[in-house]
């Protein structure tokens, strides 16, 4: 694989729509930031706008292998850095009887986890640690060496520096303040639910049959949808299965009944759904009636 | 905002990287790398605007150089001005709907109709433009916006009335959720969420390891394989020294009571913001308010992150039965006990938030004592200080009998006060 350098940002822009992604302004030149100052990003935002898609993508634009590491609550160092292989020690030393075996911890025992996989990988990768505020904040001291000087220090070894610099993507649902000095490492990023305009072309980029009127309504309704104050509002995710939805279904418009029926695509509490039937199934019947009268 | 020289060498590096001809991506670059959360990004963009506008002013000046009126300008009738705007909107371009903000603020402050307050303003000029959400209306189909490109625009228009503002008074309007704060507190060092994030930290370290190796029955701990084996490789593969799982300290669960009747008023901004950074820090916590009688909000902070919205849920929402604003401690006891009495126990801790002023009812203090001996701990913060504990219908002396402690607690200081004696360390404030 080839390392596909960017170097300004309308070409960030583009090799990410090519990657599938729709970057605003903001994003792209984060992304760009991120590749020319060589500093890990943190993106937050609402869940279901596209911030783990974001690292994803930019591992398909740059060429980029991913290692993604998915935070938890009680993740710990040995599944997130890396671990001796105490079987294999074992081993050795039962195999190498009266030998020395002073050399057992040596890097053939070390069983990499993420995050020194992609240190010491030899290809440029791009590292995703996805929803870090599911850790603990003590978790978030262990990842500051990792990311401001790219190295892992090992009592038994050392330093292990980066081979290669990864571009290093970290997501917040923002479910808890991060650690001031995690932050002062990272690059910012805020992303929001995009504009409908943004979101229709993101509808129509992954579902390209959907006729453009269609897609624009399923935006607004969408969107109406968001505006209610629910417990889980729909995703950009959702929106795209929906359009696939309808295309399947064969829908020419999104009335009442339709909406109804595939209403559990996007919303998905038992609560959400009766406000959502009650608030928008009642004004699409509305809307309904009146274009009716408007087109007598 | 904490900008330190690690922020401001990033954003050199960062606007070294782009190109400063582009006002777009200068701005973001700088946003990217000095402001580290959404309220950061609020105080940037606001300072991003004044400084830029101002500097872009004085250079103006300085090179006498004019805005090019247009030569019809004054003659510009609202009609047009009208049709002009919602063009603007309608195509949503970013640039054009500044102009056609300014336009508006500019025609409608000559008609001398400006109020001064940024809302009504904004609010007026929409209505005088007529700028309404599309649906069923008189108007023809172009005509009609959309909610958010309204939205849009008004956010220009308050943009640029804030920033018109800033140019009149000469003075930054002032962070509002953090004035309230301060003025609603009897004294007021300056406070601010973050110091009382910064405290509830403490507390969680502190609480999460202390007392909980007397309580409960000692049990066996269980070998850990992995660390034993791992471990007996210094010693050739024996196992010499047997490695145990540690006993994971338990987690606290945490119930917090806090007041929010009239008589408090001043101090529950200030207990509403200890909760909101509780509820940052534990993930068993559950928390009520109560005034007459209890309301379980932990939702509310599980679904918010903003504190403004929180306060305004809480108020609003917040389910709190206040037929006569009285606090009724008798009955939040009685109430507690009653929907939470299965899961008090000894790992538990109630931390309760009020002045103890049962306005002459029954305090039931008994309740009060079954409360604190099925919690393993209990403590009671007063927004009063200790002074006028018991006078009048304060009842704390019957309470704090059954408390581990009571603490007078109005400040960030005093809540660090009260984090430092549980850990057994010295009070910070007598």
């Amino acid at each position: 694989m080839t390392d596909h350098e960017q170097t300004s940002v309308p070409e960030v822009k583009a090799a990410l729509e090519g990657a599938g992604y729709l970057a605003d302004e903001s994003a792209a030149l984060v992304s760009y930031l991120a590749q020319e100052l060589g500093k890990p990003v943190l993106v937050e935002g609402p869940a279901g706008v596209g911030k783990t898609e974001l690292a994803k993508a930019l591992s398909r634009a740059t060429g980029r292998s991913l290692i993604r590491l998915q935070c938890y609550e009680g993740l710990d160092e040995s599944k997130a850095l890396y671990e001796w292989n105490y079987r294999k020690q074992l081993l050795r030393i039962q195999a190498s009887e009266d030998e020395s075996w002073e050399d057992i911890f040596a890097e053939d025992f070390l069983l990499t986890r993420p995050l020194l996989e992609a240190i010491s990988s030899s290809e440029p990768v791009v590292l995703l640690i996805d929803e870090i505020d599911k850790t603990d904040q003590e978790f978030e001291a262990m990842l500051l060496e990792v990311l401001s000087d790219f190295q892992i220090s090992i009592p038994e070894l050392g330093v292990i520096e980066a081979r290669t610099h990864p571009i290093v993507v970290l997501t917040s649902n923002n479910s808890r303040e991060l650690t001031e000095a995690l932050k002062r490492r990272c690059l910012y990023l805020w992303l929001d639910y995009p504009d409908v305009d943004r979101e229709i072309e993101i509808v129509r980029l992954h579902a390209p049959e959907l006729d453009d009127r269609l897609a624009r309504r399923l935006v607004e309704v969408i969107n109406m949808v968001r505006q209610l104050d629910l417990k889980k509002p729909p995703s950009i995710a959702e929106s795209i299965d929906w359009a696939r939805a309808l295309l399947l279904l064969g829908a020419h418009d999104i009335d009442r009944a339709m909406f109804e029926r595939t209403m559990s695509i996007i919303v998905k509490h038992r609560t959400d759904i009766d406000l959502v039937a009650e608030r928008v199934g009642v004004r699409l019947a509305e809307e309904g009636k009146y274009r009716l009268a408007e087109g007598a | 905002m904490a900008v330190g020289t690690a922020e401001i060498l990033d954003a050199f590096a960062a606007l070294s990287a782009v190109s400063w001809t582009d006002p777009a991506d200068f701005r973001e670059a700088l946003a990217a790398t000095i402001a580290k959360s959404q309220e950061d990004r609020q105080v940037f963009d606001l300072l991003f605007e004044r400084f830029f506008f101002r500097a872009a002013e004085a250079g103006a000046l300085e090179h006498q150089i004019r805005e090019q009126r247009d030569e019809g300008g004054d003659r510009l009738d609202l009609e047009q001005l009208r049709e002009a705007i919602r063009e603007a909107i309608a195509q949503g371009q970013e640039g054009q709907m500044r102009d056609a903000a300014r336009l508006a603020i500019a025609a409608f402050g000559r008609r001398g109709e400006g109020s001064g307050v940024v809302g009504v303003d904004v609010q007026r000029i929409r209505r005088t433009l007529g700028l309404q959400i599309s649906g069923r209306d008189a108007e023809g189909e172009e005509s009609r916006l959309e909610r958010q490109q309204i939205q849009a625009f008004e956010r220009h228009l308050r943009r640029e009335l804030e920033r018109a503002l800033i140019e009149r008074t000469q003075a930054m309007p002032p962070a509002r959720p953090l004035a309230e704060l301060d003025r609603a507190l009897p004294t007021s060092p300056t406070q601010d969420l973050a110091a009382v994030h910064r405290a509830v930290a403490q507390l969680k370290r502190r609480l999460a390891t202390l007392g909980h190796e007397q309580r409960g029955r000692k049990r066996a701990s269980a070998v850990d394989m992995r660390r034993t084996m791992r471990a007996s490789l210094e010693t050739g593969g024996v196992p010499l020294r047997l490695k145990y799982r540690p006993k994971r300290p338990r987690r606290p669960e945490i119930y917090v009571l806090c007041d929010v009747s009239t008589s408090v008023t001043s101090a529950s901004m200030f207990f509403l913001s200890v909760l909101h950074a509780l509820h940052d820090s534990f993930r068993k916590l559950r928390s009520f308010v109560f005034i007459e009688r209890i309301s379980e909000v932990t939702e509310v902070f599980e679904r918010e992150r903003d504190f403004r919205e929180i306060s305004r849920k809480i108020s609003q929402e917040g389910g709190v039965a206040d037929v006569s604003g009285y606090t009724d401690y008798g009955r939040v006891w009685l109430e507690f006990i009653e929907q939470i009495s299965e899961d008090l126990d000894p790992r538990s801790t109630v931390i309760v938030l009020g002045d103890a002023r049962t306005n002459g009812r029954e305090p039931h203090a008994d309740v009060f004592a079954r409360i604190s001996e099925r919690a393993g701990r209990t403590f009671w913060l007063n927004p009063e200080p200790r002074l006028y504990w018991n006078y009048g219908d304060s009842v704390m002396a019957a309470y704090e009998r059954h408390c581990d402690a009571a603490f007078e607690c109005w400040t960030t200081k005093h809540l660090e006060n009260f984090v430092n004696v549980i850990a057994g360390g010295k009070p910070v404030v007598e």
